[in-house]
């Protein structure tokens, strides 16, 4: 099936969020769709899914013009759509997840399980999904129950898919195995939209690409006569750096030390084992490793979120094993938490609040008891203005910033204050491109101040391009250090040993 | 990113970003115009019920009237409202500031009893002293031991994680029957009394009179001046000082606390103690300008209307005013009622339960009255 978007255009209120797009989607191929956050990719997908009806323009499915008026018009149509958040109910199987809303049903409305496991059985076979049909969905991996999502839109015969940032929950293996699959809706006919701003994944999954920037389509073509330099300048419409210029590193003082540190969960399993790291001033150390290996537990350590079992750990030669968090911030630690929903910013608050969430009284915000409001907007606005974080007002609600801009709202308050330690967890995680390389910047810029940094990523590109120094964890430990001065540090060996392949080799 | 930023277009920005930008409609109509919807929707269906019980439509009118008379039609009309809305505010501020910090206290009643009981003790075993320090010391130890007693379930939550919800209804019936235990105790009881009532809380620790030179019926008293005091406390508290930032910050995202090095269990403690501390100072202000004693179950249930006043105020000190004044009409308004027309002060918590039904479901509201909102108040997505 062929799904043409002929001059479309919508508007909400004086935002133009497509204007005049034309895209066409055809049986058998994939169709890559680039674009920063707030693009309009996702105006131009929900329209296609019936959850928006254009302003202007057509529509089009094999050729004829299709009205969409509601949300079950364009699965009706035969396009259907994965979305980045699953809708999965947890404690219901795969086979029954799969057919909520449209259950195959005998008489006086009595629910055929049996039909509905075999359709699915099916549906499993022909593609090679392998889902489990009778486990509950909270016991399967984000990788599968991904899968259940696409065997949903299958279920209901659609034709078109469209994916909705796949890959931004899944391992680098699972991307793999994922990309598998794409691969094999796409022989037996389907069409496919992927919607991503990972550059790579497009090059290597996508028969034909088009690009989005400010709700309009800035460039087309195909992958084998692009480079990931050419798609980033359409995306962001200005050549994009992908390696963050830097010198080599000169090394000062020991910033921070972690010296045997171990850390248990609440079922007492080790999440920490003995890990010794050093971070010195002036240079930038990446931690790599597969997500899921202790990162999150070795920032914790450091940060004072979570107290450790044993060890010691030392910052700027004062020993802060048993610091609060508050002491830590005092003495000059800088902190991007990894994701910055949960703890780095309060959606709520405004912009203004926000840009001192950690850091509300400090002398320079108060008034004895209260804090200067006044001030705190006046260094909001200089932060944004230096970070190019882009708003209207500093009073207005975090949330409603882009996903990038709420990063660089985040790394501003951490990097403008006087630090002496950077601790970056995925501090470009769900950024755009040209976001990323701004904060890349700006963390090399803190290295060359004399800040140590510590880059933790699951991105292995992001690591490589920006750490001095690189230490690999896997289960918890430490299992490899590279030196990566001038980036001398090979890519495969440091890949394997993120896969664990590393202790065991050696030994 | 430019090497040479021009001074002066970087400071225009900067101007630019400070000026305030008017996504205020929104909050506008979650705070005023929901809320007043609610109370007229609230009205009509409390006019309904009335026509189904019977009620012949010139008595629901007539009943119509004696509300607006009752609580705002005349002078001792308001002295009545503001008399009870009073304790209703001064409980509602600080169940509201349990709220904005992600604490659901049900414990008002209790903290206001005990805070009303401590008034009554200090009124009547300090009497040596002159009303300056007497009457300012009886309404903080009120404070005091309400703070106190709030702050029980703050530790037990902090500590052990039981839940503050559970907590204080508990601390609610202990303190009912100590209430009941103490005011038989003769150092308390009054002499020559067998039934459970207290001694009487001298003139020096009365809050005094403010319109009893017009008419001695007319109640209002300067906790009037107490409760004002306490609204702009309350906000500066929130809004202005570190304190209310770490309480804010708490409530809406505690992960984002716990990252930015506030203290969670010190948090939880100190809203509960400054929350009871309010519902204590409730108590005292209520004894000291109402009752002038104290007997078994004095509270009548404002702590529990409290809540209603904080979730109709929207946890915002300067809505929990109005919606204080709103509930203590409605009471005053609602006895009136029962005089002029005969009908049940009951239909009153009727109302009033109406009125939170309508603001706990705002888009019930906007469906029914769908001229008075933006037409997209959906959240626009343009990405």
């Amino acid at each position: 099936m062929d799904v043409e978007l002929r001059g479309i255009t919508k508007r909400f209120g004086s935002v133009v969020a497509n204007d005049n797009v034309n895209l066409t989607i055809r049986a058998g191929e994939v169709l890559g769709l680039l674009g920063e956050n707030g693009a309009g990719k996702s105006t131009m997908m929900n329209m296609l899914s019936g959850l928006y009806s254009p302003d202007e323009g057509q529509i089009l499915v094999d050729g004829k013009p299709v009205e969409f008026d509601g949300p079950g018009d364009g699965i009706e149509a035969g396009i259907g759509m994965v979305h980045q958040h699953f809708m999965l109910v947890p404690v219901f199987t795969v086979a029954e997840n799969v057919v909520l809303g449209v259950e195959p049903t005998g008489k006086m409305g009595y629910l055929d399980m049996k039909r509905a496991r075999r359709q699915v059985e099916e549906i499993n076979e022909k593609y090679g999904l392998h889902v489990p049909p009778d486990e509950l969905i909270e016991e399967l991996s984000v990788g599968i129950q991904q899968r259940v999502e696409i065997l949903k839109v299958l279920f209901r015969s659609a034709d078109v898919l469209i994916l909705d940032e796949p890959t931004a929950v899944l391992t680098p293996q699972e991307v793999h195995e994922f990309f598998g699959i794409v691969n094999t809706l796409k022989e037996a006919g389907k069409a496919i939209v992927f919607i991503t701003h990972k550059l790579h994944e497009i090059l290597e999954i996508s028969d034909r690409v088009s690009v989005l920037r400010q709700g309009r389509i800035t460039g087309e073509g195909y992958p084998k006569d692009l480079t990931e330099a050419d798609l980033a300048e359409m995306m962001v419409g200005r050549p994009v750096s992908f390696t963050t210029a830097k010198n080599t590193a000169t090394p000062g003082r020991t910033m921070l030390e972690l010296e045997g540190v171990s850390m248990l969960d609440e079922t007492d399993d080790r999440v920490l084992d003995n890990v010794s790291i050093t971070v010195r001033s002036g240079e930038v150390v990446g931690v790599a490793g597969v997500q899921g290996n202790g990162q999150t537990e070795l920032v914790e350590a450091i940060t004072g979120l979570e107290r450790i079992a044993s060890g010691k750990i030392t910052f700027d030669g004062e020993n802060i094993s048993h610091a609060s968090v508050r002491e830590r911030h005092k003495m000059g630690m800088a902190h991007i938490p990894e994701d910055r929903h949960k703890s780095g910013m309060v959606d709520s608050f405004t912009i203004a609040e926000n840009m001192v969430l950690n850091n509300y009284y400090a002398p320079e915000y108060s008034k004895g008891w209260a804090i200067d409001w006044q001030k705190v907007a006046e260094t909001a606005a200089r932060y944004c203005v230096d970070f190019d974080v882009r708003t209207p007002s500093v009073f207005l609600p975090g949330g409603s910033l882009s996903g990038g801009n709420q990063q660089k709202m985040v790394v501003a308050r951490e990097l403008e204050r006087e630090t002496k330690l950077v601790v970056a967890s995925q501090p470009t995680r769900g950024v755009d491109v040209g976001s990323i390389e701004y904060i890349h910047e700006r963390l090399i810029g803190s290295r060359d101040e004399g800040d140590g940094v510590l880059i933790v990523s699951s991105e292995l590109d992001e690591v490589l391009g920006l750490s001095d120094r690189i230490y690999v964890m896997y289960d918890g430990r430490i299992v490899a250090e590279f030196d990566n001065t001038d980036g001398k540090a090979d890519r495969n060996t440091v890949g394997l040993a993120m896969a664990g392949s590393f202790g065991e080799d050696a030994a | 990113m430019s090497e040479h930023k021009d001074l002066k277009s970087v400071n225009e920005k900067m101007r630019s970003l400070m000026a305030r930008t008017t996504h205020g409609r929104d909050d506008f109509e979650d705070l005023v115009i929901v809320p007043l919807f609610a109370v007229v929707v609230a009205l009509v269906f409390g006019a309904l019920i009335m026509l189904a019980t019977a009620v012949d439509i010139p008595t629901i009118g007539r009943s119509f009237v004696a509300l607006a008379v009752g609580s705002v039609g005349s002078l001792s009309a308001w002295s009545e409202t503001l008399t009870a809305a009073v304790p209703l505010v001064l409980a509602g501020l600080g169940l509201g500031l349990g709220f904005r910090a992600g604490l659901f206290n049900i414990g008002a009643e209790g903290q206001l009893l005990m805070g009303g009981l401590a008034a009554v003790i200090a009124g009547f075993s300090l009497d040596f002293l002159p009303m300056v320090i007497h009457l300012p010391l009886t309404l903080l130890i009120g404070a005091a031991v309400g703070a106190g007693y709030a702050a029980i379930a703050g530790i037990l939550k902090a500590t052990t994680g039981a839940h503050e919800v559970i907590s204080t209804i508990m601390l609610n019936l202990i303190s009912f029957e100590l209430l009941n235990w103490l005011l038989r105790q003769p150092w308390i009881q009054r002499e020559g009394r067998s039934d459970p009532i207290s001694k009487s809380v001298p003139d020096s620790a009365r809050l005094p009179q403010l319109l009893d030179w017009i008419s001695p019926n007319f109640r209002l008293h300067a906790g009037v001046f107490v409760m004002l005091l306490a609204v702009a406390f309350i906000w500066w508290l929130l809004f202005r000082s570190k304190v209310g930032f770490a309480f804010r910050t708490s409530g809406e995202n505690p992960s984002a606390a716990n990252y930015a090095g506030m203290k969670a269990s010190l948090v939880i403690v100190l809203a509960m103690a400054t929350a009871g501390a309010l519902a204590g100072l409730a108590g005292a202000a209520q004894i000291t300008g109402v009752l002038g004693r104290a007997s078994p179950g004095f509270s009548a249930g404002i702590g529990f209307d409290a809540i209603a006043v904080a979730l109709l105020g929207r946890s915002h000190p300067v809505g929990i005013l109005f919606a204080g004044i709103l509930f203590g009409g409605l009471e005053a308004g609602g006895r009136q009622m029962q005089v002029d027309a005969g009908v049940s002060i009951d239909l009153i918590g009727i109302i009033q339960a109406l009125i939170i039904v309508f603001i706990a479901a705002p888009l019930l509201v906007r469906a029914i009255f769908p001229w008075g909102f933006r037409r997209s108040s959906k959240k626009e997505d343009a990405a």
